[in-house]
């Protein structure tokens, strides 16, 4: 029997020893759902307890059921016929599967037929069902959708839709890209018009949608005719119907079993979900930001499915009389991989628990609105964290998945390059990881206003306070030599004045703040785990290396690359 | 279209993952050695109930013979979609073979007012008989489908079933009641369901001397734990003194891979080898 939660030692280190007695707390709101649903929670144990008992079936299915599928999911691929398409046949009966164990509605409210279980342990389920079959998590991490018709939609559109999704009947598209509107979703064109009967209808063609062919759809359109901005921009629910065709699906390098759909709207009728107006500035944000939480959770499950592939054959092939493994080249690949991925697992994980927190007390503040003065403090801070570490961890997880792969494929050596082994799909699964949902250029930019005013540092001062670090007092110094060569760059970088000089170095910086809040986590993580010890001692001797060559970069002021560039890239002067 | 089914599952020793010594000196099966499973064909069995219940409603009753332990099963069962849960549990049943087991399970069921299906699993994977299901069918004096493979029709009062036997199928119908064995080939059972998981975790056995009837499907508390009186068994025919049959001896078989051998892929390289396993009169 092959469980996916079982066989991973570090998933359960975390879910074991992460302090989530407080998300537990805001998601179950004083437990009062006990008397009404007999699978909801008595206390806070309880919750863990039902996590973990989740976290298993999920990790039974990945396991059992969808990993023998995904390689012949991959093959046969997503089709298109007579504009209808159909998944792969272990895409269809995956999805069966789960809805049948009822994980369709993870995070949503009971009373719709969710399970109402936090985004952390989803961002762990997601990792798992991605290690299986990483074109899988498109469909099963579509959960978002969903929960933003929780957050933001009416209780009558709460009640119409939400049920469908829990039990799998329906399925959900997040329709925001258009042909000429992709990283800058301000330009989104695709008109909506609301006619004196009151009803909005859809004109437009939205490209590069996953899942494009939904039962319901979130489609972000022009509701104010005249309008350029993204303040002219209005999300509405379509639930699918002859007034929209799917045009074609990409044909893409990897992830083959999540259809990418071209979607042609012909007065479509759609609800506003929402205020109009706020499609892109408030819903889009928040949904963008679940999916890339989501997306980095499925570069994570990647990275551990491409390590273990490469670990197996390391142990198998036998060369010069012995496994491979035993080479230090191939170990030192192995190690790096495993480090990287224990890395941006604990970020990911972290990351998710404070957007937990973030939506948990914004839920709170709805829900009781007597309490909002309290609760704004926190609020504020847990916002600001989340909105740095979201792109950091989505841009991070996604380019490890690459570089994972890349040398899960290498130590596989030529066999890697065939199609008999599994590792060649992993390599085209994770290009799309750090494309999609922004690609790893725009979250820099995303996440480089927190690393200029000082988030990541107090993020830092924050787990200082929390934890005792004196029990890893040596690993934890050399954590804090990595903030200060951060801070050192930051004052570096803002006593240039120059914005052209910032951007320059953003990527460097994020980098450098990644590096720095990696460590920390890993740390703490230490004080649980001797064996964490070695990952943090191996992480930090990889970071300090990084940190040292970007501030170096940095402090030399030098713009050598934007005077040189001009004449580099015109070859014919 | 209700129907009353009811499920019979048993706790195995996982024989695929066998661990430390699995038989003690005395012959018997050392269960602590290794870790206790669902019998998979069982599951198979559940599934196909399970399947009916949802395609045309009805009530799930799982049952289960054994020790205390042997209730993680019934659990299992209640996880998967099973409405109700019986344990029959008596140190009386000890060392039953599958005529005392039959009559317990028998006695058991006649608790219950009436069926219309009995589902078993083809056959566990400790003892392999495949004798439990068949006896109990004789025992109650309802029709029995073997080696089920697939249902393919079912009415409130006839069942269509895809049987398998050597070298082939071959299609049954049966009137109800009717015991059926089910094989793997049957179908991919399912996962466990999160929010039964979550709902059933603390569920407990709880002694019912009575043996009350278990059908009508109110919210249940408890998994009903029968013992011997309860289902009315006479208990000289019950665990040792009931069986026909006691094991003289066990013999551990230690199989040891020798070198492989390569046959060449040509005439005489397969008739070479076809002429020494007829003489070493294996086929």
């Amino acid at each position: 029997m092959s469980n996916f939660f079982d066989d991973n030692p570090d998933i359960r280190f975390h879910l074991e020893t992460m302090d989530l007695r407080r998300v537990v707390d805001l998601k179950e709101d004083g437990y009062a759902e006990k008397e009404t649903f007999p699978f909801a929670p008595v206390d806070c144990a309880d919750a863990l307890e039902n996590y973990e008992h989740v976290l298993r079936i999920v990790g039974e299915i990945a396991g059992e059921f969808v990993a023998p599928r995904a390689r012949d999911v991959d093959r046969e691929g997503a089709r298109l016929e007579n504009g209808r398409v159909s998944y792969a046949r272990g895409t269809r009966e995956a999805l069966e599967r789960l809805a049948q164990a009822d994980l369709m509605g993870f995070t949503l409210p009971r009373k719709y037929g969710g399970i109402n279980i936090p985004k952390t342990v989803y961002s762990m389920a997601t990792e798992i069902v991605s290690r299986a079959d990483a074109a899988l998590m498109n469909l099963f991490g579509l959960q978002e959708i969903a929960d933003t018709i929780s957050k933001f939609g009416s209780e009558e559109q709460r009640e119409k839709y939400l049920p469908r999704f829990c039990s799998g009947e329906a399925s959900g598209a997040m329709a925001l890209t258009e042909p000429d509107a992709g990283s800058d979703l301000q330009a989104v064109r695709l008109k909506a018009v609301q006619g004196e009967d009151g009803q909005w209808r859809l004109d437009g063609v939205k490209r590069f949608i996953t899942n494009g062919c939904a039962d319901i759809s979130l489609v972000m359109a022009r509701s104010e005719a005249g309008s350029s901005s993204g303040r002219g921009l209005s999300l509405f629910i379509y639930e699918r119907d002859e007034r929209m065709t799917i045009r074609r699906i990409e044909n893409k390098l990897g992830i083959h079993g999540s259809p990418t759909c071209e979607m042609q709207f012909n007065q479509a009728p759609a609800e506003l979900l929402g205020q109009r107006k706020m499609g892109l500035i408030k819903y889009t944000m928040s949904l963008m930001n679940g999916a890339r939480l989501g997306v980095a959770a499925q570069a994570v499950g990647i990275a551990e499915a491409a390590y273990r592939a490469a670990a197996k054959y390391a142990d198998e092939r036998i060369q010069f009389k012995k496994p491979i493994r035993q080479f230090c080249a191939v170990s030192e690949l192995l190690t790096d991989m495993k480090v990287e991925i224990e890395a941006c697992r604990t970020l990911l994980y972290e990351t998710s628990r404070i957007v937990d927190l973030k939506e948990g007390l914004e839920e709170r503040q709805e829900k009781h609105p007597e309490h909002k003065k309290d609760l704004k403090a926190d609020l504020k801070k847990y916002t600001r964290y989340a909105s740095l570490l979201t792109p950091m961890i989505k841009a991070r997880a996604s380019e490890s998945a690459n570089s994972i792969s890349y040398k899960a494929l290498q130590i596989h050596g030529g066999v890697g390059y065939t199609k008999d082994f599994d590792v060649e799909r992993f390599v085209r699964d994770a290009r799309i990881t750090n494309i999609y949902e922004g690609t790893t250029q725009l979250q820099v930019v995303a996440a480089i206003g927190g690393v200029m005013t000082g988030a990541a540092g107090e993020i830092l001062d924050e787990y200082e306070r929390d934890h005792d670090l004196g029990g890893v007092s040596e690993l934890a110094d050399r954590g804090r030599t990595l903030r200060a060569r951060l801070e050192q760059a930051v004052d570096l970088v803002k006593a240039e004045r120059d914005h052209v000089f910032q951007e320059l170095h953003a990527s460097r910086l994020v980098e450098m703040a990644t590096d720095a809040v990696m460590a920390f986590l890993l740390c703490a993580d230490s004080l649980q785990s001797e064996r964490k010890q070695s990952v943090a001692d191996v992480f930090l001797q990889g970071a300090d290396l990084r940190t040292q060559a970007n501030l170096a970069y940095i402090g030399s002021r030098k713009r050598t690359l934007l005077e040189d560039q001009e004449a580099i890239l015109d070859d014919e002067s | 279209m209700s129907l009353n089914m009811l499920v019979l599952v048993k706790q195995v020793p996982d024989t695929q993952n066998v661990t430390g010594e699995a038989m003690r000196p005395d012959g018997t099966v050392n269960r602590d050695a290794l870790p206790a499973i669902f019998n998979p064909e069982d599951l198979n069995a559940l599934e196909e109930a399970l399947k009916i219940k949802d395609r045309l409603g009805g009530v799930v009753t799982a049952m289960s013979m054994g020790p205390p332990k042997a209730a993680d099963v019934v659990k299992e069962c209640l996880y998967r979609g099973a409405d109700k849960g019986i344990l029959v549990s008596d140190r009386g049943f000890a060392g039953s073979d599958t005529l005392a087991t039959s009559y317990a399970l028998t006695c058991a069921i006649t608790r219950l007012s009436g069926f219309d299906l009995v589902f078993c699993g083809r056959q566990a994977i400790d003892g392999d008989t495949a004798q439990v299901g068949p006896q109990v069918a004789e025992k109650l004096g309802v029709n029995q489908l073997t080696c089920v493979a697939d249902i393919l029709d079912i009415s409130r009062d006839r069942i269509v079933v895809k049987r398998q036997i050597e070298n082939g199928y071959e299609k049954l119908a049966a009137s109800l009641p009717v015991l059926l064995t089910v094989t793997s080939e049957a179908n991919e059972p399912r996962s466990a369901n999160a929010k039964r998981v979550m709902g059933f975790k603390r569920i407990v056995c709880c002694e019912d001397a009575e043996g009350t009837d278990c059908w009508p499907c109110e919210p249940i508390e408890h998994i009903k734990q029968w013992d011997i009186q309860a289902i009315a068994a006479d208990a000289e025919r019950c665990g040792f003194s009931g069986s026909a049959t006691w094991v003289k001896k066990i013999d551990n078989v230690v199989l040891t891979a020798r070198e492989t051998k390569g046959i060449e892929n040509s005439e005489p390289g397969i008739s070479g080898l076809i002429n020494e396993l007829m003489e070493e009169h294996i086929i």
